[in-house]
């Protein structure tokens, strides 16, 4: 069961790799966001501080949709998800390894680069901890909702728009939190509550949302 | 092993595809599936997949229902489909070592060239199957058949398109090879091929009647 789960993200890594422009186009368009920002609303420090959290945390949300349509649609259009249906291996297993592997390619890059994009709104060295951690436990949660509503429109025609209007409400509270616990943080107050809400939502979403995708993948190919 | 079809019905939509189909096939028989283009032979082999779900009836593997069975079922079976089932993007090894393990298979890198010899692509296995011609892609897909341990039941949907003679032959005898073997396959060709099976049985299905 683990060899398939370790088949299924060396495959996808290897398969993100080989087309390693796809990857960082997200990595892109998030940098380009999040700039636009400052260049938008103007050098004004103080305010650029409050609005920090919210305006990374919505560009991160942003670019994790970006990347869902190639989730599983690639694999639908030539053959290869039916026949990983068809493997006498647990479909939530292949899911999970799927899951993963999208997170590293574009949640994982999205954490990393965050505290460097932070520095530009000068947010002081505690928050941008704080950021890092919050993306670190919120972008998985993103990913793994996100593939509900891959799976949901495989096969479906504009299911590019319509994953996002469906994923984007299930993403508010992967938000709130969030970007909260910087903000809570910034204000001098605790953001563990934050934290262990995020912490909670991650796994409460790990536990259920693969059998979700799993079925949504089946529904998919009658 | 047998597979089974029990009553089987399936609908499209409104339409009713076919209904009431009754088969049994054992060890080392073969079903080859006619009919016109449109009268449901892809339907009935996805439903045998387990990859759609019939109207009505049952598909039953050694005399269980494949719903119940499903990963076990799956162990024993090997589906080739209309889809390539070719990642244009991995070579052609790694498209079948990759495929072999996910269905619960050890192949390592030796494995997939010796399969890829077998089908006589030896020469462009480390190629990116984007470089392949529609021939060569779909014996990448076939590799799968020798690595082993080999299926029990083989369901293949037009095996023989795009594939030139020899290939065809090469095919034609691995799948004789592997009914000999107490295999199951069931296919479908427009192509006059009938397979060395114990038994051969025909079922034709008849055009669906738009309604």
């Amino acid at each position: 069961m683990l060899k398939t789960l370790a088949c299924v993200i060396q495959r996808d890594l290897l398969l993100a790799f080989r087309r390693r422009a796809d990857v960082l186009t997200i990595l892109f368009f998030f940098v380009m966001v999040t700039t636009l920002f400052p260049l938008g609303v103007g050098p004004e420090k103080n305010l650029l501080r409050t609005m920090a959290p919210g305006i990374l945390w919505v560009a991160a949300l942003l670019a994790s949709t970006l990347s869902l349509g190639r989730l599983f649609a690639l694999d639908f259009a030539d053959g290869t998800l039916e026949q990983m249906l068809l493997s006498p291996e647990p479909l939530s297993i292949i899911v999970i390894g799927k899951v993963i592997a999208h997170w590293l390619v574009s949640g994982l890059p999205l954490v990393i680069f965050a505290p460097l994009l932070a520095v530009q709104f000068g947010l002081s060295g505690t928050s941008i901890v704080v950021l890092f951690c919050s993306l670190l436990i919120g972008t998985p949660i993103l990913s793994l909702f996100g593939a509900i509503g891959a799976s949901l429109t495989l096969g479906v025609r504009g299911g590019g728009v319509l994953v996002s209007l469906l994923i984007l409400p299930l993403y508010m509270p992967v938000l709130i939190f969030g970007a909260g616990a910087v903000s809570a943080e910034m204000n001098g107050l605790e953001s563990q509550a934050h934290f262990l809400l995020l912490g909670g939502l991650l796994a409460g979403a790990a536990a259920i949302t693969p059998w979700a995708i799993a079925a949504a993948l089946r529904i998919a190919f009658e | 092993m047998t597979l089974q079809a029990y009553q089987l019905a399936y609908a499209r939509g409104d339409r009713q595809l076919f209904s009431d189909i009754n088969f049994e096939i054992k060890a080392g028989e073969a079903l080859w599936l006619k009919g016109v283009n449109g009268s449901g032979k892809t339907s009935l082999l996805r439903l045998l997949c387990g990859l759609a779900s019939p109207a009505s009836g049952e598909v039953r593997w050694g005399g269980f229902g494949i719903n119940t069975l499903r990963e076990d079922f799956y162990r024993d079976l090997i589906y080739c489909g209309h889809a390539s089932i070719v990642k244009d993007d991995l070579a052609a090894w790694e498209n079948v070592s990759i495929s072999a393990r996910l269905s619960g298979k050890q192949c390592s890198r030796n494995d997939a060239y010796d399969a890829l010899d077998k089908v006589d692509l030896i020469d462009v296995a480390h190629l990116p199957a984007r470089a392949l011609s529609q021939g060569q892609r779909k014996r990448v897909a076939l590799a799968r058949f020798c690595i082993q341990p080999g299926p029990k039941l083989s369901i293949l949907d037009e095996p023989f398109t795009a594939l030139d003679q020899t290939a065809v032959d090469a095919l034609h005898d691995s799948l004789n090879q592997h009914l000999n073997q107490g295999g199951i396959v069931v296919y479908t060709t427009h192509q006059e091929l009938a397979l060395q099976a114990g038994r051969l049985h025909h079922l034709e299905l008849s055009p669906a009647i738009p309604c």
